[in-house]
């Protein structure tokens, strides 16, 4: 299990730019095949930049349906960053500016006309540390149906409470007090909670930002159980800082250095036979 | 109907709820933008004209007869001499048509009573005057100024405002022989307060501020920033500093008219201290901005980093040479922001001094933290509440000089604060 | 001598006494051959300032404190009739007083108060005499201690260490001194008032009209003091003031730290702080010349009859002065709710409006909530804007377009002139004072209470 302290831990910058003096000669292009059969989501080109510095560059990958992706690398080689694309999360922040295209249904999602509210409910978004509002738990996973005007009276919306809990597989352990805060639970409860919560709008597709970093081993191994069920529902992107999480977890592994896809490839070739020499000093520890 | 369209059907209503919203936001700051503007642009409006006062130019013939008739010069004879005889003398050459009582009167209240201060003024200076016809410029009545300012409107009927339509002629007469004139009022810097508007001036009110703010800088900064060193390095966790703490953030939010009730029956009735003065003025106000420059103080004793401490105790100062040695010193920059915007506080501050009787009619600025004096915003306050037209103008041009001392130390304070932020 | 010599040459004696004490101690070090002293010779220059100084010091501000009463007590003693005049003796004190300290009021006194203030200026030259030999002879004694008890192994630094931290805690103590102050001296007065007026009558009576006959053979009324007028006025001129500043202020608030760039935050944020620095007698001015002559002109077009010092007025300027203190008390609730909840809200598709309204706000509410009672208590204690736009008169009336008085307005106007403190109507204003340092001390105190309990939740 790889959820102790020391792998949050952003790397210092000294070590950062030792690495990057050390590898001055590497090539950084895409190694392997970024493309799936039946993609849901498709990045092509993608750059982005925070005020005047560049935090992606020339990103293509694919979000395959009905199944996970996950993005590995070091801290700051622009995984989350990327992650937060999809759904236009980034828009949140001040001087974030994306190049390139995010397709999905053969749309730009970054066009002019479309609207973040709805591609957000149909790409939700399960946050790194659990943050469930300090409503009830009824109250954060109705949240969504609620506001997206999907339930015609208290009778739908407590199915459609009941059914995200199940799946969430949370529905055993509060169903005796859904009216309680969602803020009073463990901190495991609480990510499947959010989990619950983002499920509620029925997205198409799930982006989980190091949802186990914050939760102990017992915790970590009921969330990758449960993205294991997801998988049959939602197409499933997720970051993490865990090797091991994303080896248990993904289909599909993208490993990322410095903001540039490094290699990607189905997941069990990237673990066991990694092509670029980036990736096989990353799994074998030699950084990170 | 699946979810998407659901959603997408929601859309519109949804969006322009947020537009609402956002629009509910810009009003809200547009309003209060607009209120500023309003505040400050009717303040100027009603003001800028009271930094100008109207001056006549008149034959003055000093009389020897009137101002010395002894010939001997003698300072006591020259001051309490009628100078305001000279005067009317010289308004009656200018009207030598006008006769009786009464007409002779309105020729002669055109002039400011003021005129003859300022004639004697001039003999006590220089005797050689005497005997001599000089031109000088002497200030209007209150209601001519307002008149040329153009306060008093000519086409409303004759009975209904303060000038008739002999003396509006009288003062065109004067003004088409290009002796009526606008100049900058010094009058309003250099003078004490009056009952006449166009004698009255803000200096003493502006000593009165000053004297009361330091007595208030001498005692708060010293006392807040020693509170704040205590309280942030050396009180012990207990009941009594957290009563300290409690009662430090209560009196921040106290009505400061209840700190001027504390100066009216504890330093006035029971310590017997002079009433009106900047003394006491200085000590209720250092009551009421101790708390902000003592929260301030800790902030900014917080914001020096621990290390600095920890490496002077490493090299074996004591704890107290480790704060007055090296803490402080980086400490004093925030330290001293928060002082001046106490003691801004203070300078705009009127409520209290009102109850210590700082609000008396004093001609003579105070020369000493004992003697009877006002306050800047007291003067407003007291001027703020006559009926004439020159006191409103007045009232304004204070308020923007009351503002002018707020803004340069508002503006010092965010000055500092910004290299303070530099240097961390 | 006069006082202010007295304290300069006692200042310069214990800087005397500094240089002589460091001196002293490195000759001392000397001659006995000690290597290294315990302190540094400036600690013991310091504390031999402090032990040869502070004694003379105290003499000095304690006699400063207490001249007053023990001269005008010796004076009294003097006056004939001081026995019958004992029903006015605050009155003949202050007639006295007036008549030392101002040549004017000295002409005008009667013979006896003349006589005492002659009296009172001998004895007080006297006295100062006195008081320059005491304060000379203790510095004298202290030095002689001083000399006799100082020597090198003195823990000078520890000494001077423990005084500091005494003087620290002094300053400290200063804030529950104040307090103290503040509720002896309104207390002790409103009783006296109580004694005169019941408090049943000062709490639910509804006819407030101070003036009394101050002289037993005027004719005129005795005087009401029901207060429930002057609550009345206040919370309605509050009221307006909370009408404009919380839905401004909060509005403001949320728009500059959810919704506006950067740049307009820079910008309009100090901007709206100015409205905060504005001193109050600048509202109270703008009030009654702008606000209160526009809204009356704008009722007669409209066919309503606007009083000339109107609730509205007075309520709509004093919420304009709490507008940047809601917003700027809102705007740190705000600021303080984690940034998760935003995120977790717009990653589900709500947009900034429903962030705002249904995660942000509840979360907030509590801080919010605080913020508002502390500008309620604000509004409430606010006294020149009132002062110089509300009435006089004390109307119990729930329209804001009538005039209306209120509990500060009172205050002034029976303590501003002149006074006399054994007369209710003076007492009065200390009874209105108590019921507002009480109501404005529960209201921080919740608010308070509150803000804190909300910022632990986050912390």
């Amino acid at each position: 299990m790889d959820t102790t302290e020391a792998l949050d831990m952003p790397i210092p910058d000294q070590l950062e730019e030792t690495v990057i003096s050390g590898k001055k000669d590497i090539d950084l292009t895409t190694v392997g095949d970024y493309t799936t059969e039946n993609p849901r989501m498709k990045i092509r080109d993608v750059n982005v930049f925070y005020g005047a510095k560049q935090a992606v560059f020339d990103v293509n990958l694919d979000i395959g349906s009905n199944s996970v992706v996950s993005m590995i690398g070091p801290s700051g080689c622009g995984k989350t960053t990327l992650l937060r694309c999809l759904n236009r999360m980034n828009d949140t922040i001040d001087g974030c500016r994306v190049e390139g295209r995010v397709e999905m249904d053969g749309k730009n999602v970054y066009a002019r006309k479309v609207d973040p509210v709805l591609l957000r409910a149909r790409v939700g978004m399960v946050f790194q540390k659990p943050n469930p509002f300090p409503k009830s738990i009824f109250d954060n996973v109705a949240y969504g149906p609620r506001i997206h005007g999907l339930v015609r009276d208290r009778t739908d919306l407590e199915e459609i409470v009941h059914t995200s809990l199940e799946r969430a597989g949370l529905l055993d352990e509060v169903k005796d007090r859904l009216d309680q805060p969602g803020t009073g639970l463990s901190g495991g409860q609480q990510q499947r909670l959010c989990i619950a919560r983002a499920i509620a709008v029925s997205p198409e597709v799930i982006l989980m930002d190091e949802p186990c970093s914050a939760l102990d081993p017992i915790a970590t191994a009921r969330i990758e159980e449960l993205i294991g069920e997801l998988r049959k529902n939602f197409s499933i992107a997720i970051v993490t800082h865990s090797m091991q999480q994303a080896a248990r977890v993904s289909q599909r592994t993208a490993y990322f250095h410095l903001g540039y896809l490094v290699e990607v490839g189905p997941t069990k070739d990237i673990f066991t036979m990694p092509k670029h020499q980036l990736t096989e000093e990353y799994i074998t520890g030699r950084f990170g | 109907m699946s979810r998407a369209e659901q959603i997408v059907s929601g859309l519109a209503r949804r969006q322009r709820a947020e537009k609402r919203f956002r629009a509910y936001g810009i009003t809200a700051i547009l309003l209060g933008m607009s209120f500023l503007v309003l505040l400050f642009t009717s303040i100027i409006a009603n003001g800028y004209q009271a930094f100008t006062q109207t001056y006549i130019e008149l034959p003055i013939y000093f009389d020897p007869e009137v101002i010395d008739p002894n010939g001997d010069r003698d300072p006591q004879a020259l001051f309490s001499a009628d100078y305001w005889k000279l005067v009317k003398t010289s308004m009656y050459q200018q009207f030598p048509q006008v006769s009786g009582r009464s007409g002779r009167r309105e020729v002669t209240r055109i002039m400011s009573g003021g005129s003859a201060f300022d004639l004697r003024e001039r003999v006590i200076e220089n005797p050689d005057l005497i005997g001599t016809t000089q031109r000088v410029w002497l200030v209007a009545d209150d209601d001519i100024d307002m008149l040329m300012k153009g306060y008093i409107d000519r086409e409303v009927p004759e009975d209904e405002r303060r000038l008739n339509d002999r003396m509006i002629g009288y003062v065109d007469t004067l003004d088409e022989a290009g002796i009526v004139e606008r100049k900058f009022n010094t009058t309003f810097f250099t003078a004490g307060d009056s009952r006449e508007p166009e004698q009255a001036g803000i200096l003493g009110a502006l000593m009165g501020s000053f004297l009361t703010l330091i007595v208030t800088l001498l005692l708060s900064f010293p006392i807040g920033v020693a509170a704040a060193i205590y309280l942030e390095e050396f009180a012990p966790r207990n009941r009594f500093i957290d009563l300290i703490e409690i009662n430090i953030n209560n009196l921040a939010a106290v009505p400061s008219i209840i700190f001027g009730l504390l100066g009216l029956a504890i330093f006035i009735n029971w310590f017997g201290m002079p009433r009106s003065t900047p003394v006491v003025g200085g000590l209720v106000l250092t009551l009421m901005t101790l708390p902000t420059i003592i929260i301030a103080s800790r902030v900014s004793i917080q914001a020096v980093p621990p290390s600095i401490k920890e490496a002077a105790l490493g090299v074996g100062a004591s704890r107290m040479q480790a704060m007055f040695h090296h803490v402080l010193p980086i400490a004093m920059p925030g330290m001293l922001t928060g002082t001046i915007i106490g003691m801004a506080q203070a300078l705009g501050e009127s409520a209290p001094l009102l109850m210590i009787g700082m609000v008396a009619f004093i001609v003579e600025p105070p020369s000493g933290f004992t003697d009877p004096a006002t306050a800047l915003p007291v003067q407003i306050y007291l001027w703020s509440d006559s009926p004439e037209r020159g006191f409103t103008e007045r009232t304004s041009a204070a308020i923007l000089v009351l503002l002018a001392f707020l803004v340069t130390m508002n503006a010092t304070a965010v000055y500092l604060r910004k290299k303070i932020a530099k240097r961390f | 001598m006069s006082p202010l010599f007295l304290i300069f040459i006692l200042l310069a004696l214990s800087s005397a006494a500094y240089f002589f004490s460091q001196r002293r101690m490195l000759r001392q070090t000397r001659d006995a051959n000690i290597t290294r002293l315990n302190s540094l010779p400036e600690h013991f220059g310091m504390l031999g300032a402090i032990w040869a100084g502070a004694p003379a010091l105290l003499v000095y501000f304690l006699w400063l404190i207490f001249e007053g009463d023990i001269l005008m007590g010796q004076v009294l003693a003097i006056l004939p009739d001081a026995e019958s005049m004992a029903a006015t003796r605050e009155l003949l004190i202050g007639d006295i007083r007036n008549a030392i300290n101002n040549p004017i009021s000295y002409q005008m006194a009667s013979e006896e108060v003349r006589m005492a203030a002659d009296r009172y200026r001998e004895l007080s030259q006297t006295a100062s005499i006195a008081l320059a030999a005491a304060c000379l002879s203790v510095f004298a004694i202290c030095s002689a201690l001083v000399l006799k008890f100082l020597t090198p192994r003195v823990r000078a630094r520890i000494q001077i260490e423990k005084f500091v931290r005494g003087f620290l805690l002094l300053c400290s103590t200063l804030a529950i001194f104040t307090t103290i102050g503040i509720v002896l001296s309104v207390l002790f007065e409103a009783s006296r008032f109580f004694q005169t007026v019941p408090i049943t009558e000062f709490l639910f009576g509804l006819d407030w009209s101070p003036q009394m006959a101050i002289r037993e053979d005027q004719v005129g009324s005795s005087g009401a003091f029901g207060a429930v007028p002057l609550f009345v006025g206040t919370l309605l001129i509050s009221f307006v003031a909370m009408l404009v500043a919380a839905p401004i202020g909060l509005m403001s608030a949320i728009y500059l730290s959810e919704y506006a760039p950067s740049k307009v935050r820079t910008a309009a944020k100090p901007l709206l702080e100015i409205l905060a620095g504005v001193p109050t007698v600048v509202y109270g001015f703008f009030a009654a010349i702008v606000v209160s002559p526009a809204l009356r002109g704008f009722g007669a077009t409209i066919g309503l009859d606007v009083a000339s010092e109107s609730a509205l007025a007075a309520g709509l300027v004093m919420g304009i002065m709490i507008i940047p203190f809601v917003s700027s008390l809102s705007d740190d609730v705000i600021a303080a709710v984690p940034q998760a909840m935003r995120d977790g809200s717009l990653g589900m598709g709500a947009t900034h409006s429903e962030t705002m309204r249904r995660v942000i706000l509840p979360a907030a509410l509590p801080g919010i909530i605080g913020g508002l009672l502390l500008a309620i208590s604000r509004a409430i204690g606010e006294t020149m804007i009132v002062v110089m736009a509300a009435g006089l008169s004390a109307n119990l009336t729930a329209n804001p377009l009538e005039a209306v008085t209120t509990v500060t307005v009172q205050i002034v106007t029976l303590l501003v002139g002149d006074q006399e403190f054994d007369s209710p109507k003076t007492l009065a204003a200390f009874a209105l004072g108590l019921t507002l340092f009480f109501v404005t001390l529960v209201l921080n105190f919740i608010a308070l209470y509150v803000v804190r309990k909300y910022r632990e939740q986050y912390e």
